[in-house]
């Protein structure tokens, strides 16, 4: 039982930090960045690459991986998604959507088809019995690393100028325009700050579950996107919480229910709570001007 | 707003849409009759028919009733798990009549899933309405993983999550194995028969389009408020547009099933909808037209691509990305409309401007 | 105004490609081999068409099996006796649709054989069309009882799922490898679940517990309830009936949940050292009966494996030894017709022609074939293979027979 809940929260912290990158994204720019799962999975080739071929300590592995997948989410941005700010959003969205078919297909073409096994970081770190219970040091990594990240997310969007203008930019961008922000530049900060988290997100899903191939970030993905407006999307405490009850609901499900059905409770408590709370759990009620 | 040259306009609109079906039609029959076909194509024109109909279906609830709906695939394998039961339930009737059977309950089930499912559906907005369109197509998917059906002399048997308990006699055959689907689907679904059900369809889109509940659907899409005010009921045509739409793609996917010797639920996921979501974006929201060229030219693309082996879905993603660019953007569309004015010149006539 | 200059494009395109689909369709004309018949021997071109998914997620064993045909086919042609095989590879990626589409493309290509397809949907949809066409099929791979079933032109080389099933659980009976059993399977899987289900029964003949049965599907990554069923009912052997990709997980979950009982794979399981990056101590002492090791060494599989190799960087795969025999089964098979009846020309023969030999080729019981995953396969009239597995354990990294 605990070790089902821990196995839950750690699951459902990983959805966390993905659902962070939907979610501030969809916040300012009202899209949604189906090619997001797919950063991900470039952040575990990038990490796992260097590790073994270049031979990086970890935390450098990670920290390339984030100016990789950085670098990448501001040139998605850029190439594709920029030139359609004035288009319907359906138009972005299978825009979205090539890019995600596009990295996948790139990926399988420079990385191949064999699944690579994505070496322990914490392989010399004792697993800590609690209750009974054993929390695997990934597994503690993992929920600690969202703590830190959604903490520091809400102090950034909170405290700071370039935070205060990316709440601005989501409010409303032409206001923010005429208060003299820079809304391209926001929005490209917003992609590059989703995608470095998107690089931690990876490493830690690949280490966490170790294979790694061109369609590990897509299941993933589309389940935090899933605990995104679980949580209300566009709030960062609500991918908090959308992730961690996804997680441990998907586990909990798994476990004493059906496993063949845990992804269809999973879909069905989404859509309970989409019915009381039309836009997720913390999601603003946006109402309707006449 | 909906002026009387608007619509008649689209029936227009409408006549052209029967004659590209037609043409379509008997220029591939004609040239199957005399073999001047590659096998490749040949076998492709079933699942392309089916296509079509599942893209303009999907427009009617993306285009015309204005909501992003991610799970049309679900319906479209409710709809080919019951062609399956029912076509080998039949037994030893004619194939045209197995056929038709199929089609009809096939479209009926979907029909009332996509009821079911509409309830709770359209009471959201915008893209809390496409997740949960998305969960519910996985959720039928999950769904058909853990259906179990058999058959025997006393009839069908179903089980849920456990194939021991059918409890058939030894001589009985499972048509539906959960996750791993079904097998042995006798090949009935014929190039003819599937055109004359997407002509069906699009008899039904274009005058439900062009009557009094058409306008009112699009009153409701274009404003809701307004639409509310003049004693529309949103829920109910939304209800409408959703239900039928449903139905339809049940029965491209009972006609699909009907194509292939195997089936499994994994077919129908995520990734089938959104295929057919291309098929109505790029094809033009709301255009008919556009979507059965679309359907039609998209499908048959990555068998195009084959000669570029593994970079051929890597084309297709950069393709389907410098599409939506160039429809999309202000400055290229200019570009493109400019040469799009030059191509007309030169051809002829000069069209009416939209 | 932009939707009917799109629409034109398309129509053109669509045009444009119908002819051009209606030309490669007619170019079809092979290498003319010494064409000398008469004297026992096989010449000529053979069209092999191998069908399987190159891309997508289960892009590694169609890319196996390729590139092992591929090796097969490098070699016959480099033999030099008159007889070439002509080899393409078509990509399903996994679905039943396109797996038809290939068949199709390889159909205009002028196939003559099809090694393939790789994975079983998808082969259960090509085997109905083959069937009907009478073009000849030996699968490498899809092992589940449907692909062959009613179908006179479709074997395989591979074990089918039953066999594989109750001879592991004889062997875990025979060498008291356990009392208490857990089985992890992949219930969206024909091939894991055909094992599970003769295991199964074999189990319960042999008396053998089985205390834990818990399942998973192709997304699952997390196998944390599984492997803690396993764990809190006790079991001291977990028999796996997957491929190695879910298996290197859950050897890697239930290591870090502190479980260490013995794991028995089924063939699937090999290739399970060569997944880059893997630990191969977490699979220290797994056991596994599989028809095909690359560790062996035999001369046979020391040149496929030095070949492979150098073609393309890696440890070949159960799959990619599976695409290799089925190249040189076929081959086997044309050259004994050829024998019997005084040397057989197969450049432009017909697919129908060919595939009513190979029938009668592969079921004679005089014919058999050797292979890196097998010596003296033959098979029955149902298309299935008969072929002994090996039993072999892992220690320090490598395979070693039991």
């Amino acid at each position: 039982m605990l070790a089902h809940l821990i196995n839950g929260i750690s699951l459902g912290s990983i959805y966390a930090i993905i659902a962070l990158g939907y979610t501030m994204v969809y916040g300012i720019a009202k899209m949604l960045n189906f090619a997001h799962g797919d950063v991900i999975m470039v952040g575990g080739y990038v990490s796992f690459c260097s590790m073994m071929y270049l031979g990086f300590p970890a935390p450098l592995a990670v920290l390339l991986a984030m100016i990789v997948c950085t670098t990448l989410g501001i040139t998605i941005e850029r190439l594709a998604y920029k030139p359609l700010r004035s288009a319907t959003s359906l138009a972005v969205l299978i825009t979205a959507i090539g890019m995600s078919y596009f990295l996948q297909n790139a990926a399988l073409i420079i990385w191949g088809a064999n699944p690579k096994a994505f070496p322990n970081m914490f392989k010399d770190i004792e697993a800590i019995e609690f209750a009974g219970a054993r929390i695997s040091p990934v597994a503690l990594v993992a929920i600690v690393a969202n703590v830190i990240i959604m903490v520091a997310l809400t102090l950034f969007t909170s405290r700071t100028k370039v935070g205060k203008a990316m709440r601005a930019v989501s409010e409303d961008k032409g206001a923010a325009t005429l208060m003299g922000i820079n809304v391209n530049f926001t929005i490209s900060l917003t992609f590059a700050i989703g995608s470095g988290l998107a690089a931690i997100a990876g490493v830690l899903l690949c280490t966490a579950y170790p294979t790694l191939m061109p369609t590990t970030g897509s299941m993933p993905g589309i389940k935090a996107f899933t605990a995104a407006v679980f949580g209300g999307i566009g709030s960062i405490p609500g991918a908090m919480i959308g992730g961690i009850l996804l997680g441990v609901i998907e586990i909990f499900a798994r476990a004493y229910i059906s496993s063949e059905l845990a992804d269809a409770i999973v879909f069905g408590v989404l859509i309970v709570v989409l019915i009381f709370r039309p836009t997720g759990l913390l999601g603003k009620q946006i109402h309707e001007k006449v | 707003m909906f002026s009387f040259k608007k619509a008649s306009g689209l029936s227009k609109k409408a006549f052209i849409n029967y004659a590209i079906v037609i043409v379509f039609y008997l220029v591939f029959q004609i040239l199957v009759s005399t073999g001047n076909i590659t096998s490749a194509l040949k076998g492709q024109l079933i699942p392309i028919t089916c296509y079509m109909i599942m893209a303009v279906s999907l427009n009617l609830v993306v285009g015309i009733s204005g909501e992003l709906s991610l799970g049309h695939a679900g319906f479209m394998s409710v709809g080919a798990f019951t062609a399956v039961i029912i076509s080998s339930a039949m037994g030893n009737a004619s194939n045209p009549a197995k056929l038709f059977v199929s089609i009809l309950v096939g479209a009926i089930l979907a029909g009332i899933a996509g009821f079911l499912i509409g309830i709770p559906v359209l009471r959201l907005n915008g893209d809390y309405l496409a997740i949960v369109t998305l969960a519910f197509g996985e959720i039928i998917k999950n769904i058909l993983n853990c259906l179990y059906v058999g058959i025997d002399e006393k009839g069908l048997h179903f089980a849920f999550n456990n194939p021991d308990a059918l409890g058939m006699d030894p001589l009985g055959k499972v048509i539906i194995n959960g996750p791993m689907g079904a097998v042995g689907i006798s090949k009935i679904a014929t190039f003819s028969g599937a055109v004359i059900l997407l002509l069906i369809v699009l008899i039904i889109i274009q005058n439900l389009v062009n009557s009094r509940t058409g306008r009112a659907i699009m009153a409701i899409r274009d404003n809701r408020i307004a639409a509310e005010s003049m004693g529309i009921s949103p829920m109910k045509y939304k209800m409408l547009a959703f239900t039928i739409s449903a139905a339809m793609a049940g029965s491209a996917g009972a006609v699909y099933a009907l194509n292939y010797s195997t089936l499994v639920p994994k077919k129908f996921d995520f990734n089938t909808s959104i295929l057919v979501l291309v098929f109505v974006v790029l094809g033009g929201i709301g255009n008919m037209t556009g979507s059965l060229i679309a359907a039609g030219i998209l499908v048959v693309l990555p068998e195009l691509l084959r000669k570029f082996s593994d970079y051929r879905m890597l084309v297709y993603a950069i393709v389907l990305i410098l599409v939506m660019l160039v429809t999309n953007n202000e400055k290229l569309k200019g570009r493109m409309d400019i040469f799009a004015k030059k191509v007309r010149m030169k051809i002829s006539k000069g069209g009416k401007k939209k | 105004m932009k939707k009917k200059l799109l629409s034109l494009i398309m129509v053109g395109a669509m045009v444009l490609s119908m002819t051009a689909c209606g030309q490669g369709g007619n170019t079809g004309s092979g290498n003319t081999g010494s064409g000398a018949s008469g004297n026992g021997a096989l010449t000529g071109t053979l069209k092999l068409g191998v069908i399987g998914p190159l891309t997508g997620g289960a892009a590694i064993y169609g890319n196996a099996v390729a590139n092992g045909a591929k090796i097969a086919v490098d070699e016959i042609n480099a033999e030099g006796t008159g007889f070439t095989i002509e080899l393409q590879a078509q990509d399903d990626e996994h679905d039943a649709e396109k797996s038809v589409n290939a068949y199709h493309q390889l159909q205009d290509w002028g196939v003559q054989a099809i090694a393939g397809t790789v994975t079983t949907t998808p082969c259960i949809a090509v085997s109905a069309e083959a069937n009907s066409d009478r073009v000849f099929m030996l699968t490498p791979s899809a092992s589940a009882v449907a692909v062959t079933e009613g179908k006179d032109n479709v074997f395989q080389l591979c074990f089918a799922d039953p066999n594989q099933g109750s001879a592991s659980a004889q062997y875990i009976f025979d060498n008291k490898l356990a009392t208490k059993v857990a089985i992890i399977y992949n219930n969206a899987d024909a091939y894991s679940t055909g094992i599970y289900q003769t295991f199964k029964a074999k189990a319960a003949e042999l008396g053998l517990e089985v205390v834990s049965e818990t399942t998973f599907t192709d997304d699952t990554t997390d196998f944390s309830v599984q492997v803690g069923d396993a764990q809190s009912n006790g079991a001291d052997l977990v028999f796996l009936p997957i491929y190695y990709t879910p298996a290197s997980l859950i050897l890697q979950q239930a290591a870090s949940a502190g479980y260490e009982p013995k794991f028995f794979g089924v063939d699937g399981m090999d290739g399970i050292l060569t997944i880059e990056g893997f630990d191969t101590s977490l699979a220290e002492g797994v056991m596994l009966l599989t028809p095909f090791s690359a560790d062996a060494t035999d001369d046979l599989t020391k040149n496929f494996v030095a070949k492979y190799n150098e073609s393309y960087g890696e440890v070949p795969s159960q799959f990619a030894a599976d695409g290799y025999d089925c190249a040189y089964a076929i081959k086997a098979a044309l050259e004994f017709y050829a024998a019997k009846n005084g040397g057989l020309d197969v450049t432009d023969m017909s697919s129908a022609d060919l595939c009513e030999i190979l029938i009668s080729v592969f079921t004679d019981p005089d014919f058999s074939a050797d292979g890196v995953t097998g010596l003296g396969m033959v098979w029955d009239t149902n298309g299935q293979v008969n072929k002994q597995p090996k039993a072999v354990v892992i220690k320090d990294g490598v395979y070693v027979g039991m």
